[in-house]
């Protein structure tokens, strides 16, 4: 057990986490773009280029359609509300998160469902046809992926005995470098997992507005300025979010236990370079991808689902 | 406990005393009908709360048998109150609360004759329902059941000049007397012939019964109550029969009359049997997938709002099929701490569907009385114009699709720790089949999700599919009342698991020998096996999402802005949108339909590019129909020819065909 001053430390801790992700995580939407300008032999925007986006959003005027409803309205605060949670939970630099405790993985998926849910009632508000297009694509895609996905993090938490994420990596970290064989599988599947529940190629793609071809986009068309400003910014912690599950799943080591301040800044430098590699990796992966027809993701997200289940399989087969 | 020597059963039964002379009072004031529904029905919920905090008073209580001096000769009535049955109690006192005083608000404006008549039914309907929990005798049961079957199918039909009411109402009374037989014929397996004194319940528990006929039992019993639960292949009643009773009614037969069907399983497995087979768990694991599956797959192409909500219905029984199945499992290896987890997810989430199935179920009744319209497909935007109701409503539609903080959410989460925690059975059969499990469980609860967003976005969002829909009415204020008492109840369920969990246990205990406790100390936090495997704390998580969206909207506000103007539709500025351009019920389905597509019988007529007039006109119905039940139909009508070979209406032929019986019979004997 915890005495009193561990205990105020792991506050701290969790409120200095939610405040620098929250900052953070535009850099990283920044860091994948720049890799990508790069690669299509652009000279790109630049790393802060989402910055100055969110800004300029935010100083202009909402403008609402004339029938838009409060659902509408409050959407764009609860998306980046669950976003922010979702990705202030997660532990990439220390072990120890108090809020973790109230939400386990199982609770993790369901903060991503939540988000989901609000956003595509949201996109079919205004009674577009594009907006009700997208919505109905968006769930489309998640009811594979979030099973998917579930069972990503079942492989963790029966390896590590806990569904609590602090457990898992602590589980995870302390192996050293042993290969499971069922977390290959795992993280097979979290890969295209993680492609198509960011929107990204090839199952959406989040630069384009090329009509037919848009998930995400087609839900959020209606929105604008401040809306549209947390929306964009809520999708930068969903980037953040999943990246630092993978990380904390697949490369938890040289993380912070409890209490280890001279370990901090080994890890807090191991997370950068994590997430430096992580992003530019993103970036070769969509370059390297073409889009594919919307009827083709099922089969694609299949994949992912069937993998995951595989990698759950083994684990009870082999017991690794 | 009994500080003025009541007990909670003569309470129990006060209650439905209470409900039986309401209803006879509902005949007699045929010509009075504001009496009827501005006094009865709120009379009514009255007693359905008592009987709710009777249930809660008796969990804890030592059970309360009672022996009436009714029925036929040397065959009592046996009473019984244990804690399975108060809390089932629970469900159906707090889930006929909220209806009833939705009803009351409801049925405004019915004639008198009908009223009265459907007045009497409803409070019968719902003593029948108490009568089953509490029957301790196979005769006292049937004849419960009974009550409750036929009172509800006299409500289903209460519209029975529409033909198509008429057939759904037989389909029901059919299904719903195949499985009596079967019931029956369970517990005559059950008290193995020894006469009329074996029909009590406590005869049956003590019973030996060799495992060949301990199976015959349970299978036969899984039959009769999953017939009246609509488990797969079993369920074709459902979608039939909801949309045709009126909207409370359905409320109550889905989130409370299903339920009864689950403690029946669960009553015979677990009490009145004394010994369980591993393969039982399996069978009921994989009817229970299968059911579940499949409900939300065709809930997800219907396009009238009660079938879908139907459809879910067969998904949530598949899921507390799978529970069951799972408790099964765990039990009979032994391990009994899993047992009790899987066996509370179990209940956790019969008491949840009753709470959010019963909201839904209303709510579409309001939304048909507001707009004269069932077809999803000819609604739309009425968020602006019942903004009671839509508010309610999507506290339902969350919970249903299992989103946190929320109640739907809880039992998941209950379950899917019981599979987590399963490794390590003997079996490695059953080994391998849990992970597949867990995965189509979440692959069911993601879909769950598809048909939620598609119910409440294509009723209440978007714009107006039909001229008239901007004269709907929002729910009058009883009606409102009893939609914002099972809200509630979903959200403090969500909330206070840790309350609902302990109740639980004193279930488990008696089912089980053991219960799930709370490792950790403190309301706050639920962690079913220790701290360090898992925990969650709905409350910490609602104040950690209210918190940061509060933070942000100040945040935004204060260092920005919060101007807003309102202005035409965008839509990447193509100027013609109208109404009829936003997606339909069926068009909002049918990614499902074209990913499922050997599961649905699919007729499709599509409009050729020449017609003057084009129409379109798609339908996706259920295989099992064509290739299980017409068969049998065909079956049975062609036996019957065959029988009425025999059958000529002359009386003496038939006197010829008793003499003849009666000469065979005399060379024999």
């Amino acid at each position: 057990m915890m005495n009193n001053s561990e205990h105020i430390l792991a506050v701290a801790f969790q409120l200095t986490q939610l405040l620098v992700v929250v900052l953070a995580a535009p850099l990283l939407t920044g860091w994948v773009n720049q890799c990508q300008a790069w690669l299509q032999n652009r000279s790109g925007a630049g790393l802060l280029q989402p910055y100055r986006v969110l800004h300029k959003l935010f100083h202009k005027d909402a403008v609402i359609a004339h029938n838009a409803s409060w659902l509408f309205r409050i959407t764009p605060y609860i998306v980046f509300g669950c976003m922010w949670l979702a990705a202030a939970i997660i532990p990439i630099i220390a072990v120890d998160l108090p809020f973790s405790q109230a939400a386990d993985v199982i609770a993790l998926v369901g903060v991503f469902a939540l988000a989901r849910v609000f956003i595509a009632l949201a996109a079919m508000d205004i009674g577009t046809s594009f907006g009700t297009l997208g919505a109905r694509r968006e769930m489309l895609v998640s009811f594979l992926a979030e099973p998917a996905l579930l069972m990503v993090l079942f492989t963790a938490s029966m390896i590590s005995h806990s569904t609590q994420l602090p457990r898992i990596v602590e589980a995870l970290a302390h192996h050293q470098f042993v290969l499971y064989p069922s977390l290959a599988f795992a993280a097979l599947a979290f890969v295209i997992v993680l492609l198509a529940e960011n929107a990204r190629i090839p199952v959406d793609n989040p630069a384009t507005h090329l009509e037919l071809t848009m998930i995400h986009e087609a839900m959020i068309l209606e929105y604008s300025a401040r809306h549209l400003a947390l929306i964009e910014w809520a999708s930068s912690l969903k980037l953040f979010a999943y990246i630092s599950i993978g990380i904390a799943l697949f490369l938890p080591h040289g993380i912070a236990e409890v209490g280890n301040w001279a370990g901090l800044p080994l890890a807090i430098a191991l997370l950068l370079l994590k997430l430096t590699v992580a992003g530019a990796a993103l970036a070769v992966l969509e370059t390297l991808m073409a889009k594919m027809r919307i009827f083709r993701a099922p089969e694609f997200l299949g994949t992912a689902f069937l993998l995951a289940v595989l990698g759950l399989l083994i684990h009870f087969l082999l017991g690794a | 406990m009994d500080i003025v020597g009541v007990l909670p059963l003569d309470m129990a039964g006060a209650v439905i005393v209470l409900w039986l002379m309401l209803g006879l009072l509902g005949l007699a004031a045929q010509r009075t009908p504001k009496f009827i529904h501005d006094v009865i029905f709120p009379l009514g919920a009255v007693g359905a709360l008592a009987l709710a905090g009777i249930g809660l008073w008796a969990l804890g209580v030592t059970p309360n048998i009672a022996v009436l001096p009714l029925g036929l000769p040397d065959l009592p009535l046996h009473l019984r109150l244990d804690p399975l049955s108060a809390f089932f109690l629970i469900l159906l006192g707090g889930a006929s609360f909220g209806v009833s005083l939705f009803s009351a608000g409801y049925f405004r404006g019915m004639a008198g004759a009908t009223l009265g008549l459907l007045c009497f039914q409803y409070h019968l309907f719902l003593a029948g329902m108490t009568l089953v929990l509490l029957a301790d005798d196979a005769y006292m049961f049937m004849v419960a059941w009974e009550v409750m079957a036929l009172s509800s199918y006299f409500l289903v039909t209460t519209d029975h000049h529409v033909p198509d009411i008429r057939k759904a109402g037989f389909l029901y009374l059919l299904i719903a007397h195949v499985g009596a037989i079967a019931i029956l014929l369970s517990f005559g397996v059950m008290q193995g012939g020894h006469g009329i004194a074996a029909y009590t319940f406590d005869a049956m528990r003590a019973a030996q019964l060799t495992p060949f006929w301990a199976s015959a039992a349970f299978l036969l019993a899984l039959f009769g109550f999953g017939a009246k639960a609509g488990v797969l292949p079993l369920h074709v009643w459902l979608p039939e029969a909801h949309p045709a009773a009126p909207s409370p009614v359905s409320a109550l037969m889905s989130g409370v009359m299903l339920k009864t069907a689950i403690y029946g399983i669960l009553r015979v497995t677990f009490d009145l049997l004394d010994t369980q087979l591993w393969w039982w768990g399996v069978l009921a694991l994989a009817l229970g997938l299968i059911t579940a599956v499949f409900g939300v797959m065709f809930a997800a192409v219907q396009g009238d709002m009660k079938r879908l909500l139907a459809y879910s219905s067969i998904e949530n029984i598949g899921l507390l099929l799978v529970g069951i199945g799972l408790t099964l499992i765990f039990h009979v290896y032994g391990k009994d701490a899993l047992a009790a987890l899987s066996l509370t997810a179990t209940l956790y989430h019969s008491l949840n569907h009753a709470f959010f199935k019963s909201l839904l179920f209303v709510g579409t009744g309001t939304i048909l009385h507001a707009t004269g319209e069932r077809n999803m497909g000819r609604l739309g935007g009425l968020i602006h114009h019942m903004p009671w109701a839509s508010v309610l409503m999507l506290v339902g539609v969350l919970a249903i699709a299992g989103l946190p903080p929320l109640n739907g959410f809880v039992s998941e989460w209950l379950l899917l720790q019981a599979f987590l925690l399963s490794p390590g059975l003997p079996n490695s059969y059953i080994n391998m089949l849990v992970p597949v499990a867990a995965a189509v469980i979440a692959l069911a609860a993601a879909l769950a999700a598809y048909v939620m967003v598609k119910f409440y976005g294509v009723i209440f969002l978007g714009q107006r599919r039909e001229e008239g829909l901007e004269h709907a009415h929002d729910a009058g204020i009883p009606e409102r009342v009893g939609m914002a008492w099972l809200a509630l109840g979903c959200v403090a369920l969500g909330l206070a698991p840790v309350f609902v969990v302990g109740q639980i246990d004193h279930v488990s205990q008696m089912l089980l020998g053991t219960a799930l406790g709370n490792a950790a100390e403190g309301w706050m936090f639920l962690t079913p096996v220790d701290t360090e495997r898992a925990s969650y704390s709905p409350l910490y998580f609602l104040l950690a999402v209210l918190g940061v969206m509060l933070v942000t909207a100040l945040a935004v506000h204060r260092f920005y802005h919060g101007r807003l103007r309102r202005g035409p539709a965008w839509d990447c500025g193509f100027p013609a949108q109208t109404a009829r351009m936003q997606d339909t019920a069926e068009g909002f389905g049918q990614p499902i339909r074209r990913i499922f597509e050997p599961f649905f019988k699919i007729e499709n007529e599509l409009p050729t590019p020449f017609d003057t007039h084009p129409k379109y006109h798609g339908r996706s119905d259920d295989k099992l129909w064509f290739y299980l039940y017409l068969p049998i139909r065909h079956l049975t009508e062609k036996l019957s020819g065959w029988v009425s070979l025999l059958q000529h209406g002359r009386i003496h032929l038939y006197l010829t065909y008793t003499f003849v019986t009666l000469v065979v019979l005399l060379a024999f004997v």
